[in-house]
């Protein structure tokens, strides 16, 4: 058996994508993830646990399928933190702990009497990573955010669209990802440390300032050339960043909604393009070098998008890569998880068994480790799954125990 | 540092040797941030990444691209001849991590294979854009292409899709590649603190982008189903209703997620009526009817229940009407305050230097190249508690450490 991250056990308190998805990577290399959820509330601080899609027409606190892919391979209970009785509970399973992770806004936790100092009472030795929107100080430290807010409020949406217009933005909680591979990169940091020293601590993540750590070179344009993004004819659509390449741009193929991505990198590439496009306007020598390429972008887009409309997105690409062209099809959800020629080889998106949902289809990781791979079978737990296992089992409560505190609402 | 000067980083005492390729520089550069020791190894001529704009004061130059400044703040430099094998292999003999772009360099002589019978406790990460073994190894590549194939870029765009689908800036292809290649080396460190064994780590970019897809991803693995791009909100396979408006002073919010509750609808017709805007939103009855209610709203009936409809309809265009008429950071701020998650749309410049990020301290301060200024650069997004990290040296000029390749490890 591969060692990994079996020697971990992680008190989850986290949700959404921004936290789970952290606690995902590290139980996938064998870390014993323990969620901790509110039996009053049928675990719904995790909104996305009853929540679309879902595999048929069953509905309820099991069934949400984006739940399910957050939380492969993890264990479940249920604690009311509201009762003393539950508080005691969750201080013994941090107790026997390597890390406690959460992503509640900031000072919830600390209110419900689990404060990091607390923590370090019942485990001195604990790893305790907080992830929130704005992090646990600072003017906003009390406003909540969602992925969305996240980038906007980080400079990734204003970076995402046509000149002068409206932002596009991102189609999605691209920043729940990202927030979630900075606390595993945290929670695994903290680990090591603690392998060599001994120690624990705690870590703060704020996921606005990981957003603007994905702009670090737009973030020096300013700093140290003084150029403010918010200027005319910015951004620049799927223009290359600082005028790096042209072309440089997304243009359409035959088909609904096809498209295909196309980059010259120089003076070569663009020399080659005009080929492959059967375009002769493209190899007059008006745009052999980058300056008359971004001069006429306008004119040479104009030119590309009519060859290629007519042409299939996937010949095209093909074409293009083979004149050694970086080119891609704009691939659909389909494209890039059913039909990626290297997907199947990489079983990077395997069949897990969740006890109600069934079988399932879910994310894996885009990592081989050699000696220690990542695994998945299990879906995520139901609500409370694991009380016995956990509760009993490893904390070492009685039947009787278990069976009143479900009674009085504890567990 | 401490008093004592003891660096107490969380990954001090950890030696990465990079050799510098397209995907390689965020990687190296968390691990550094975190108190590794990073050596980018380049070629004579330099890593092409330093060739990137944008340029110090728009100067080309192997030491102005701010792109290389930007993935390779706190790393030192070494450039040699790749026919050099016994310097590099010198390096390589003092590193925990070596982080490559592929699982072989200096044209075959220094592989993975080779390294691990020599030291079986090395980590070696190959951070390729398709992973190691893939029918596609070799083809060319850029960041627009690997998101646009990787499925990011089909997720984001406008409602109209006459337009195409839109890439977002930054080389996020990059950074995402970073991020599972710190992921992978980490763990893989953490196996070797159990057993004192290393191992190869294959990431593959297109994959890691492929993965970080969210909601379309999930909507196609469970029901097969597509979700399609929509202005500033999510691809879904649902039409949404617009989110973003352009505030007073010009500049656009995301008004973010709408009241449920019925003191949430209380309190945000309570908003409307402190602006004197009831008047102009007929709708508004809906939030007083809604506030009078005795349970929240459930947002699966939207689309199905017409009171349910109608309310949140209303609730988004009461906020949309009060957006309107706030500079973006009144509403913000107002907005959090009063319980309603809302967002500014800032451009990169505009965050980095909001009240916010500063007083987190996440604006930091490095030496400037030659002369006696610093410049700032974004901070990492995390306080640990007890191994801080410290400001990071700038950017490597090329060739500036090229000492280390005259001796045992410094």
């Amino acid at each position: 058996m591969s060692v990994g991250l079996s020697h971990v056990r992680v008190c989850d308190l986290s949700g959404q994508l921004a936290g789970a998805g952290a606690t995902k990577i590290l139980a996938a290399f064998g870390a014993q993830v323990i969620r901790v959820e509110d039996p009053l509330t049928y675990g719904l601080w995790d909104i996305l646990r009853g929540a679309g899609p879902f595999v048929d027409d069953r509905r309820g606190i099991n069934m949400g399928g984006a739940f399910n892919n957050h939380n492969v391979g993890k264990q479940g209970v249920t604690i009311n933190l509201r009762t003393e009785a539950g508080k005691e509970l969750l201080r013994e399973l941090i107790s026997v702990s390597d890390v406690v992770t959460e992503n509640f806004s900031s000072g919830v936790l600390a209110r419900l009497g689990f404060s990091y100092e607390e923590m370090r009472n019942v485990n001195p030795e604990v790893i305790y990573v907080s992830n929130s929107g704005f992090g646990q100080h600072g003017p906003y430290h009390r406003f909540k955010t969602w992925g969305p807010i996240v980038q906007a409020m980080s400079g990734l949406t204003f970076s995402a669209g046509l000149p002068d217009d409206e932002p596009a933005g991102w189609g999605y909680s691209y920043m729940d990802h990202i927030a979630a591979y900075y606390m595993a990169v945290a929670v695994l940091a903290a680990l090591h440390h603690r392998e060599r020293t001994g120690a624990g601590q705690r870590v703060d993540l704020s996921s606005v300032p990981a957003g603007i750590a994905m702009l670090p070179t737009e973030v020096l344009d300013w700093t140290v050339n003084g150029r403010a993004s918010r200027v005319p004819n910015r951004p620049g659509g799927n223009r290359a960043d600082f005028d790096e390449m042209a072309p440089h741009g997304i243009y359409p193929c035959s088909g609904d909604d096809r498209w295909i991505a196309i980059a010259c990198r120089d003076d070569a590439d663009f020399s080659r393009l005009g080929n492959v496009l059967n375009e002769p306007a493209l190899m007059t020598g008006r745009f052999s070098t980058l300056q008359q390429r971004l001069a006429g972008a306008p004119e040479i887009d104009r030119l590309i998008s009519d060859r290629s409309r007519h042409r299939d997105a996937d010949a095209l690409a093909q074409d293009l890569v083979v004149a050694g062209i970086p080119a891609s099809v704009v691939k659909r959800p389909r494209e890039r998880i059913d039909e990626d020629p290297d997907v199947a080889a990489w079983g990077l998106f395997p069949t897990v068994t969740h006890q109600e949902i069934g079988e399932v289809r879910v994310e894996g990781l885009p990592l081989r480790l050699s000696a220690s791979p990542w695994t998945m079978s299990a879906g995520a737990p139901c609500l409370g799954e694991h009380n016995q296992e956990i509760l009993g089992g490893l904390l070492g409560h009685s039947d009787e125990e278990l069976a009143a505190w479900t009674r009085q609402g504890v567990i | 540092m401490d008093e004592a000067g003891c660096d107490l980083s969380a990954l001090t005492g950890l030696r990465v040797i990079e050799i510098s390729d397209q995907f390689t520089a965020v990687g190296g550069r968390m691990l550094a941030e975190l108190g590794a020791d990073v050596i980018v190894v380049e070629p004579l001529s330099g890593s092409p990444q330093r060739l990137r704009p944008p340029f110090v004061h728009d100067i080309p130059g192997q030491n102005n691209s701010l792109r290389w400044w930007a993935g390779n703040v706190g790393k030192r430099a070494v450039s040699l001849d790749w026919t050099d094998v016994e310097s590099l292999w010198t390096l390589i003999r003092s590193a925990d991590i070596v982080i490559a772009g592929d699982r072989e360099i200096a044209d075959g002589a220094i592989g993975y294979a080779r390294t691990c019978a020599e030291n079986p406790t090395l980590v070696w990460v190959a951070v390729t854009a398709f992973g190691l073994d893939s029918s596609r190894a070799g083809q060319p590549v850029t960041d627009l292409t690997v998101l646009s194939g990787g499925g990011p870029v089909w997720s984001c765009g406008y409602d109209d899709h006459s337009i195409p689908p839109i890439r977002g800036a930054g080389d996020q292809s990059v950074n995402l590649a970073g991020l599972y290649c710190a992921i992978g080396a980490l763990v893989a460190i953490a196996h070797r603190d159990q057993t004192g064994q290393g191992q190869l780590v294959d990431v593959n970019v297109t994959a890691a982008c492929n993965v970080s897809g969210e909601q379309a991803t999930q909507y196609w693995l469970i029901g097969e189903q597509t979700c399609l791009r929509q202005t500033g909100r999510h691809a879904s396979v649902f039409q949404s209703s617009p989110v973003q408006v352009r505030c007073a002073d010009g500049i656009f919010a995301t008004t973010g997620v709408l009241p449920r509750k019925p003191q949430e609808f209380a309190d945000l017709y309570a908003w409307l009526a402190e602006l004197e805007l009831v008047e102009e939103l007929p709708e508004a009855i809906f939030l007083q009817m809604a506030a009078d209610r005795d349970t929240p709203l459930d947002i699966a009936k939207i689309g199905v229940d017409d009171e349910t409809t109608a309310t949140l309809a209303a609730a988004r265009e009461a906020v949309m009407l009060i957006a309107s008429r706030l500079p973006a950071k009144d509403f913000f701020v107002d907005s959090q305050r009063r319980g309603f998650p809302a967002g500014m749309i800032l451009s990169p410049d505009e965050a980095f230097e909001d009240p916010h990020n500063v007083d987190r301290g996440c604006q930091v301060e490095i030496p400037y190249p030659g002369t006696e200024a610093t410049f700032r650069f974004p901070g990492v997004p995390y306080i640990f508690g007890g191994t801080p990290t410290v400001s990071p040296r700038r950017a490597p000029n090329l060739g500036e450490h090229n000492v280390l390749l005259d001796g045992p490890s410094e």
